[in-house]
Parts: C-alpha cells; structure tokens; sequence
C-alpha cells in the first residue's frame, strides 16, 4: 500500500504546470505521434488490466505504466520533444489517459476485494443453529420477583417501602392494633412467643404503629417483610412466610379510595381485566373491615380447578383503620382518617406463578429458581 | 358452623332463593358461607315403595326377586336386590328405572351420582334399586334409624306414618335441604347460633324474622325448693341460671331435631342430651344437664378449684385442675368444670329422675386459658371463650325447658334459679351518618341507615342520635362499627371506589432496600441463584458448625413454643440455610451450584431477652462447582464498589472461623473495620453437610455497608498525560501476603501511584526453598504533566526500600 500511493504521488508530480513552462523547443509532428501512441498505450493498459487476477497483478500494471519507470510516465518525459503548442493537448490526452487507467485500476481492484470478500466469508458460514454461549447469571427468588412488582405498583402511586423489626415487643404485634392481652385472635394466629412481651410477629400490621408513632402526617408506606405463625410445613403451610402491609392516613380518606385504591393494585397485578370483590370480614385494627378477592385470572371468572370453581380468589384483607388504633398511636380520629391492607406475598407469588407447593419455596433447588 | 337451610327457613319463613344466591347474599353482606351441599344433587325418580312379594333368585343364593308397588295406584315393578333386610310389607326408598343415585352401599359417594337402568340380575329383570342411607348420600349419624347394612325401613317409624306409596322419597327423608358452611368472625357470637344467622339472612333478604315463640312452662312447684346456687367468683361468672325437670323420661329426640343436629355436625343421643345441643346451636348458648339426685345438698356452687385438684370429667378422663380454672361444685365436690365439660360424677344417666339445667355465662378468656391448659376444646367451651351474652341465658333457658314440654321429655318444675348480680344492659352509641358517610365515601340519607339497624334490631333514639345495642351485639361499641353495618347492608359493592386525593407524597425505596437491591443484581449478574430459609433453627447446627460451646454466636433468641427443636432458636449466622440448600442441590445431582441469600440475623443484646435483638441483614453467597476463592472475593469487592465502598479492602487471614478452611479464609475489611467475611468451608463442615465438591462462602455485614455506602458518582476525567509503567519482580519468602506487597506499594508510591497489578507469582525450580517470586507491575500518572523519570524513580526506590523491610528482594 505505502509503496503504491509513493508512485501515484510521482507521476501526478510530473504532471505540475511547471514542468511543461520549462522546455517549450519541441518539434510539432512529434505531437501527433504521441497522441497515436497515448491511444495505444491507454488500450493497452485498460486490457491488461481487464485481463489481471488478483491484486498482486493489477499492482504491476500499476507499476508498469504509472510508475517511477512506467510507460506512461516515460511518454510524459517525451513530452518535450513535443511542440510546444501541442503540449497543453497532449498533456490532457496523458492526463485523460492516466485517470481512465487510474480508474479501471480502482474499479479492478475493489472488484477483487470484494470478490476476496466474498469468498472469505463464504468459508466462515457458521451453524447458527449450535447452542449459544449464554452466560452464567443467577435469578432471583419469585417471592422477590412478586414484591418487587407489588413495590412498583405502590412506589408508583406515592407509597414509601418501610421496614420493622421481625422480632417483636407484644405491643406493636397486638397491644397497638387492638387486641388486648387473651383476646381470642392472639390464639387464632398461633404465635411464637420469646418472651411473655416479645414475639415473632405474626403480621407485617406490626409496623403500622411503629410509622404512626413518628408523627410524620399523611402516611403511605407499605411494609413487606417476613411473619411467622405456628403452621406445620405442608404444600400450602409454611411457619415462616412473608406479608405486606400498606397503610394510608390522611384527611378524609374514606372506605371508597381502598376500593379504588386495592382495585387498582389488583389490575396492575394481575392484568387490566381483573375485577374485584369486597366482602365484610372482621379484623380487630380496622372498622370496617373487608376481605378482598379478586376475578380468577386463569378462567376470567367462569370458575376452573384454580379458584376452585368460584371464579373468585381471595388476595387480601383490609379496612378502615379502627379509630383506637389512631388513638393509641397518637392521631387523632376526629381529624384523620386512613385504611391499612395486609397482602400474603407467597400466595401472589404461588397463585401468579402457579406454584402448586409452598415448599417448593424454601427448598432453594436451582431448578426450580431458574424458572424465574 | 353448619346448618342446613331448613332450619333457618324455620326462622324467615319467606326466604326464597337458591343455594347459590343465598351464598353470594350471605357473604357480601358479612355472614360468609365457605361452601354448601345439596342433599339432593345426586337423587332422581326416588319413591316410597312398598315390598309387595320376595321370591328367591333361582339362580343365585344371595338375590331375590322383589315385586314392589311404587305408585298409589298400585303400579308395581320387579327389582331384584341383594339386600339382607328385605320382607314383604316392607316400605323402603326406591329408585326407579333412570333415576339417580348418590353413592355407593358402602357410604362413598360418587361424583355426579350413579345413574340406575333397567338390566338383568343373573338373567332376571329388574327395573331399579331399593336404596340403603347411604346409597342416598347420607349416613347413619343423620338417621340414626338406618340398619348398619341393608336398606332403609320406613315401617314402624312415627315420623312416616303419613307416608304414600309413589310419593317423593327424598322429601319424606327431608333430603331435599342444602346444607351450608358458615365462617363466622370472632366478633360475631350471635352468630354461633342458628337464630343470629336467621336474624342476619332476614335483614339480607328483607324478609320477616320470626323467632321462636317461647311460652311460659313450669308447673306450680318452685325450683329454688329443689335447688339453691351461689356464685364465689362472680367476676368469672356473671349469670347463672338453673332451671329443674323432673319425672324425665329418656328416649329418642323426633327425626327433625336429630336430623337437624346431625347436619349440624351434632350426633343424636338422647332426647334430654338433644335437647340441650339442640339449645346450644339455636340460641349459642351451651347448657348442661346434671343429675340432681347426685348433687350433694342440692346445691350449685360456683367457685374456683383449689390447686391440685383432679377432676373425672363425664368421659371419664382424670383431668388436672388448678386455682385458675372455674369450677361447677355442690355441697361437697366439684361437679364440672365451668364451660368447658361436666364430671362423671353427676351426668345424667338412661334412669335420671330429675335434673338440673344450666344455662350460665361464664367468662370467655377465663373458658379459653384453661381449655388451653386442659387441652380441651369442646363446643360448649369455643361458644363461652367468645364472651357470650348473659341475657341470652335465660331465653336459651325457656326455650330448652319448652322443647322438654313439648316432646314429653319430663315435668318443668317452675320458675327458676337466677344469680345475676350485675345484669348486662343495653348500649347507647352515638351515631352520626355525616361521619358515616364520610367514612365509607357514600352520600346516603340517615333514613336509609336507620333502616337498615332497624334490620337487626339495632334500636335508634331521635331525641339522642343514639344507636340502641342490644346485648347480643356485644361488637357494637362506637360510630365506626355502625359505620360497617351501614357499609354492610347497603352493600359494600355499591360503595363507589376511588382514589385518595390528598396531599401528594414521594413513593421510594429506603436506602437501605437500595443497597439490598444492588446485592441482589450484583448477585445474579455473577451467576448466583437467590435462596430464601427459615429465620429459625436447630440449635445443632452450632455442633454442626463447629462453633466452640463457648462462642457468642450460640447466645440465640429461643422460641418458648417452637414447632419442634429443628425450629427453635433464631439464627445468627446465616450459613446453616444456605448450605443447606447447597446440600439439597447436590444431592440433586445440580453442577455448579451458586446461591445467595439476604438473611437476617437475629443477636440478642442481652440474655435473658429483654429488649429486642439485633437484626441484622447478612448478604451471604455460597458456591460448589467451577470456580474458587478469589472468584468469591472478585464478586465481593464488585459488589462492594458497585454500592460506593470505593477505599481499599483489605483481608486479613486471621479470622478464626471455625467453620471455614483454617488456610482459606479471611475477614473483609474496610476501613479499620471487619464488613465481612469469606473463605473454603471447612472440609468436615461440608462433609457434615454432605457436599462432597469444595464449597465456598462469603457473609457481609449489611448494616456496616448500607453506613458506608452511596450511590453518588463524580466524574474524575479521563487522564490526558500517559501513564509511566515499572514492572518490580521479587523474591520473597513464602508466607509474605500479596496484601503487604500491596500495603507498601500503596504507602510508599507517593502522589503519582495510579494502579498496580500482580502479573505473575511462582514457586519452584529457580526460586530457593521456601520462598516465591511476585511481580507486579506499578503505574504511574500524574493529572497536569508527562512524569519525568527522576518523578517515577523516586517513587519506586521508596517503594523498594519498604519492601526491602520485609525482606524483600528484587529478582536479578
């Protein structure tokens, strides 16, 4: 390449206008005969060319008549011998003759290379249908996959993700939420206990209190975490599971913004087609209170084997937050308002999932995570 | 709680609708049914047939060939049976050719029934089937008439003595009935009783409710000369009334209440034992019967058991009793315990002569603490530990004493004996609908909600804006509770939904579920798998762990009420999940395995517990398979710059961890402070384990790093001077650490120092016993200039000195 583009810059040199300026005693016939011989050579060139295969090849012609000694260049040496004026003629018949062979150069050349080309790449066809390299990256758990899509839907209607302890003071797992020491729910939920005040929180509505105690007016938080409850491990027991709690306090939050509130989150979750079903239930920290369910969304409501027929799956609990609630939290309930709801994470997780064993959840086989 | 639909038509006469609609009505307005069953789904072209004739079966010793009228005007087919029971004269239910049947002979029922066709019976004709209970889908417990095997007679029975040949079978039996299963709230005493769910489907149906009469009974004696009662504890017992029957004639209850009680899930015993269950599901309130002629002084009272005690309960079971518990006594001896079960020492017998009936109410904690103790939990006791109502004591009272009228069970003796110190009464609440409907979000009128407590016989003061509560509805104490019946009866799906409108707030991640997140990608991205265990374990797994018996990390949060020891002490360190989740894999047969789990810890600051422990969230990640140490250590220190820990890590191998490979294993620090950990587990630990694969694990200290960590990134600019390179080979003896080469490079290498690299680290052949050669090549770059060479060489002298204090020598 280096040695091609030296030649090149050589024969362009010898054609400056001041080379023809210096001699100008040349005879005039001589000018017709180069003209014939110009012809000539051009032909001659433009066939060799024609006829060349391979690059190395079209180089030597290059050479043989554009070079330093090249026939083209030796006829413009002669050019003096020519009259002077014929010179500016004759000097754009070499000229012309120059950039034709120059440019069937070029045209030869970049058909080789692509013929080169072409032939390269014919000899690298590959099986694209051998197995990709994929590379080794880890899931992640589903019941993570389905928080952190409980979370989005949450964080994005303005709801702060806040935490408690998992171990907990008796009070904030029931004191602070309306059920006084023996109430008939402490038995009903089969806790854990530590200590005679310190259990391991059955519900993730222990954190309700702890947020309403900073006093940092309104509230929107949900609060995931682990709860635990005296269950023997079977396909859909587990004494360690995980639940989020959403709390909303505010001026004049009312029982239909939960409605809108849960029916929103049920579509984004669960798809734009989703209804849901409130129904009365009793929880001893809201007033009233409500079981949510929502449309099945393997059938659409029709009912199959998923909802056991009824068309209908239960996702939820919630309510109105009980005024004592406030009360014992210090706000007050004459002039705040809000509602609380309590989501089981690895019942969205199995039912979105169709995961038909809990314990398939904390086996942790990797093929089974793998699927996520 | 179940109960057929019969039972509760008994109550709102007009109820009509079908099982399904009663369902969703039930529900959506707070009484939630569970599920139903029809008696009858599975019954077609079943009468009441009459055996007219029975001829052997000429070819088959245990068939006979039936001629049975099954039409009034004496249509008669031919049914060949295997019946053991069978006779002539014999009226029985009889399913006709095409009809349907619910189950089997043998009590199993079969899904959409068994359809029954004409056919041959070893080449006789038979043209359908006798039927037994069972094979109607029912069972001996709800018709206690059955034989045990064969079919069911309805000769000689009182309660068919009206019976038609050809007429509906199913309907004589009372079949045609749903049964359903009701979920009732805690909160919700009154609806442990038929009545109360009665009173709730008249309000949902807007029907009329009608109670059950209850006349007066009695005759002219006085029960309070039979009997005489005192309550010691009347904190524990705030009513009890007793009532005397005496003449008592033991015998079966009439077919509706046994079939009634049976659907209940109540088996039928006696008329008198009927009668007092039958009591119990109608109004929720439990009684008693004792034997009055086996209570000593004929006397009742009621106090505490002494500690110590030992009580035979009427099943004949010694149950220990102790100062807590409330017991029933007479003159002498306890007679029962309070609520929960009587003695074996005064139940009623088949010849009882006169009893005493008890309808009290007793405390509902008190009921529930010593079921607890005693492991005991019979109907009567899960009514009481609800907290029943004391005024519905003496209605249940009335109603039991008009049923033994009325069935001829015995002679009331009149009036009754009532201690009931401090009589319960109605509650006033304040009501106001504004707040009500601001509340729910609803604009209704107060008529309108008015309306709906006169439902439920909530009661209303114009003149106060009261609510009146009657007793029953002990649930009922403030505005937000009549909020929720006015939410319930007007339909909690027509309350319209919408969205809170105030003041807005940011939705956000704490930082700390930041970090979190960032290790979870960070995880993954290196191929790891994310595991979730238990907070909770077996305290073996210390041994299994070889952490010395001494070693703080066996001072656990223990559970007083663990499902069993392998659930018993909160974790404090989190790699008994994890490995054992890699034992799982392996023993699966999964290659290369790599997990990670965030797991709290749970430290206890002080034992024993008396505030809460420490939790602290633990980044673990474990791996058998490919790669090594410094594979882990690779993804620890990505993770660690990833959360804006940009300064030095450095590692010491000093960490002591018993669990690990004593030569493999190293604290992370950062800092001046340890963050973490990781290293080989050691061998004996995996092989306890049972992962026969080299197993690696890394534990970070999550608080520590979410204090150290930050998401924030400035941009330093891209170096526009070349950077001058030196590359130092050295020998040095064995045991010097990579990290001392690095320390004095770092410390020594003046302001110019950009980067240096191991390239190259060797043993053997050329190198003196005992030590290595290390090269490692330094760069330098300074931001404002070419660096001259005496700059770099400067530099690199200091750093050769200090690495010539280690003993460090250039390689020639």
């Amino acid at each position: 390449m280096e040695k091609r583009r030296e030649e090149h810059m050589d024969v362009r040199n010898i054609f400056l206008p001041e080379c023809f300026g210096k001699k100008r005693t040349a005879v005039q016939k001589e000018g017709f005969f180069m003209k014939e011989k110009l012809a000539q050579l051009k032909e001659k060139a433009l066939s060799e060319i024609m006829a060349s295969e391979g690059l190395d090849k079209l180089n030597d012609i290059r050479v043989a008549f554009l070079g330093k000694k090249g026939e083209l260049t030796d006829m413009l040496k002669s050019l003096k011998d020519v009259a002077p004026s014929d010179r500016p003629a004759v000097g754009q018949m070499v000229n012309e003759a120059r950039a034709a062979i120059e440019a069937r150069l070029e045209e030869r050349r970049q058909a080789f290379e692509k013929k080169l080309r072409e032939e390269k790449m014919a000899a690298e066809t590959i099986d694209v249908t051998l197995p990709a390299k994929k590379p080794m990256l880890g899931h992640r758990h589903p019941n993570t996959i389905a928080l952190e899509e409980v979370e989005r839907i949450f964080v994005g209607m303005g709801y702060e993700v806040v935490e408690g302890p998992e171990v907990e003071y008796d009070y904030y797992n029931f004191e602070a939420l309306n059920i006084p020491k023996n109430h008939p729910a402490r038995d009903e939920q089969d806790t854990f206990y530590v200590t005679d005040n310190i259990v391991l929180r059955t519900q993730t509505s222990s954190v309700q209190a702890h947020v309403m105690e900073q006093g940092k007016l309104p509230i929107r938080i949900i609060a995931p975490g682990r709860v635990f409850r005296s269950d023997e491990v079977d396909a859909t027991h587990s004494p360690s599971f995980h639940q989020i709690e959403g709390l909303v306090i505010d001026k004049h939050i009312t029982f239909a913004d939960l409605k809108g509130t849960l029916a929103e989150f049920a579509k984004e979750l669960f798809g734009e087609e989703t209804k849901v079903k409130f129904r009365p239930h009793h929880f001893p920290f809201t007033e009233p209170s409500a079981e949510v369910d929502v449309s099945c969304f393997k059938c659409g409501g029709k009912g199959c084997r998923f909802c056991k027929g009824s068309g209908w799956i239960e996702i939820l609990g919630c309510g109105m937050v009980h005024p004592n609630v406030l009360k014992m939290s210090g706000i007050d309930p004459e002039q705040y308002t809000g509602f609380a709801f309590g989501v089981g994470l690895e019942r969205i997780a199995l039912l979105k999932y169709e995961i038909d064993d809990m314990r398939l959840l904390y086996e942790n086989d990797v093929r089974f995570l793998r699927q996520f | 709680m179940n109960t057929p639909l019969s039972w509760i038509k008994a109550y709102v006469p007009g109820l009509d609708c079908t099982a399904q609609e009663y369902t969703d009505a039930m529900t959506l307005s707070g009484t939630k049914v569970e599920g139903y069953t029809c008696f009858d789904a599975d019954l077609e072209k079943i009468v009441v047939g009459k055996v007219l004739k029975v001829e052997r079966h000429p070819d088959a010793d245990k068939l006979v060939i039936c001629q049975v009228q099954v039409g009034e005007a004496g249509e008669t087919v031919q049914i060949v049976t295997g019946a053991p029971n069978v006779f002539e004269g014999a009226v029985v239910p009889v399913v006709l050719d095409g009809g349907r049947v619910a189950g089997g002979h043998n009590g199993e029922k079969t899904p959409g029934g068994i359809r029954i066709k004409k056919g041959k019976l070893r080449g006789v004709e038979s043209f359908g089937m006798m039927c037994s209970i069972e094979e109607l889908g029912s069972s001996r417990e709800m018709y206690p008439d059955a034989p045990e095997e064969g079919l069911y007679i309805f000769n000689n029975n009182p309660a068919y003595t009206d019976l038609k040949i050809g007429s509906d079978a199913v309907e004589a039996l009372g079949l045609h009935d749903v049964n359903f299963e009701y979920e009732v709230t805690s909160n919700r005493v009154d609806c442990f009783g038929v009545l109360g769910i009665a009173r709730e489907a008249a309000a949902t149906f807007r029907k009329e409710f009608v109670p059950p009469v209850v006349t007066e009974t009695g005759n002219g004696e006085k029960a309070s000369d039979y009997v005489s009662v005192e309550i010691e504890d009347t904190k524990l017992c705030s009513r009890y009334v007793g009532r005397v029957v005496k003449n008592i004639k033991i015998g079966p209850s009439p077919m509706w209440m046994q079939r009634r009680l049976a659907a209940n899930g109540i088996r039928p015993i006696n008329n008198i034992v009927d009668i007092t269950n039958y009591v119990m599901e109608e109004y929720a309130q439990p009684m008693h019967a004792y034997d009055l002629d086996r209570l000593a002084g004929k006397k009742i009272i009621v106090r505490r058991a002494k500690d110590g005690e030992e009580f035979v309960t009427l099943d004949g079971q010694t149950r220990p009793v102790d100062s807590s518990m409330l017991m029933i006594c007479d003159g002498e001896k306890a007679v029962g315990i309070a609520g929960i079960m009587g003695g074996e020492n005064s139940k009623i017998t088949d010849d009882v002569k006169t009893m005493l009936f008890e309808a009290a109410c007793f405390d509902g904690t008190n009921i529930r603490l010593s079921g607890k103790k005693l492991g005991m939990r019979t109907d009567a006791a899960a009514k009481f530990e609800k907290g029943l109502d004391p005024n519905n004591a003496m209605a249940a009272m009335n109603r039991a004493c008009q049923l033994i009228e009325e069935l001829g069970a015995g002679e009331v003796v009149g009036g009754a004996v009532d201690v009931y110190p401090k009589p319960r009464v109605q509650k006033r609440v304040k009501f106001s609908y504004e707040r009500t409907n601001a509340v729910l979000g609803t604009n209704l009128d107060k008529q309108t909600m008015i309306g709906y407590f006169k439902k439920i016989d909530l009661g209303y003061d114009e003149k106060t804006d009261e609510v009146i509560v009657p007793t029953w509805r002990q649930d009922v104490n403030a505005q937000c509770d009549l909020d929720e019946e006015v939410a319930r009866f007007y339909g909690y799906d027509n309350i319209p939904a919408t969205l809170p409108n105030g003041e807005a707030t940011t939705g956000k991640l704490s930082f700390k579920l930041r970090i979190e997140a960032a290790a979870r990608q960070m995880a993954e991205q290196f191929g790891f798998f994310e595991a979730q265990n238990y907070s909770f374990e077996s305290p073996k797994v210390f041994d299994k762990l070889l952490i010395p018996q001494d070693d703080a990390l066996r001072n656990t949060v223990v559970i007083s009420n663990p499902l069993g020891e392998d659930y018993s002490v909160m974790r404090t360190l989190p790699l008994n999940g994890l490995l054992s989740s890699l034992a799982t894999n392996y023993n699966r047969r999964n290659k290369n395995v790599r997990l990670y789990e965030l797991a709290n810890v749970y430290l206890p600051k002080s034992l024993p517990l008396a505030n809460l422990p420490d939790e602290r969230m633990q980044f673990v990640l474990g791996f058998y398979g490919e790669g090594d140490f410094f594979d882990l250590k690779g993804v620890v220190e990505e993770f660690l710059e990833k959360v804006g820990l940009k300064d030095i890590l450095t590692y010491d191998p000093q960490a002591k961890k018993t669990f690990l490979h004593p030569g493999r294993q190293a604290n992370i620090c950062y800092q001046g402070a340890v963050i973490g950990y990781l290293g080989e587990i050691h061998p004996e630990v995996a092989d306890r384990y049972g992962i026969g694969e080299k197993v690696y694990a890394a534990v970070l200290d999550m608080p520590q790093i979410v204090e150290k960590a930050g998401f924030d990134v400035k941009y330093t600019g891209i170096a526009k001077f070349p950077p001058v390179t030196r590359d130092i080979s050295m020998v040095m003896k064995k045991e010097i650490l990579a990290g001392q080469v690095e320390e004095i490079i770092r410390k020594n290498g003046g302001k110019y120092l950009e980067h240096y690299e191991l390239f190259d680290i060797y043993e053997g052949a050329q190198i003196a016993e005992g030590c290595k050669s290390m090269a490692y090549s330094v760069s330098f770059r300074a931001q404002d200039k070419t660096l001259e060479d005496a700059e770099v060489n400067a530099a690199m002298e200091k750093i050769l000195k200090g690495l010539k204090t280690l003993g460090i020598e250039l390689r020639s």
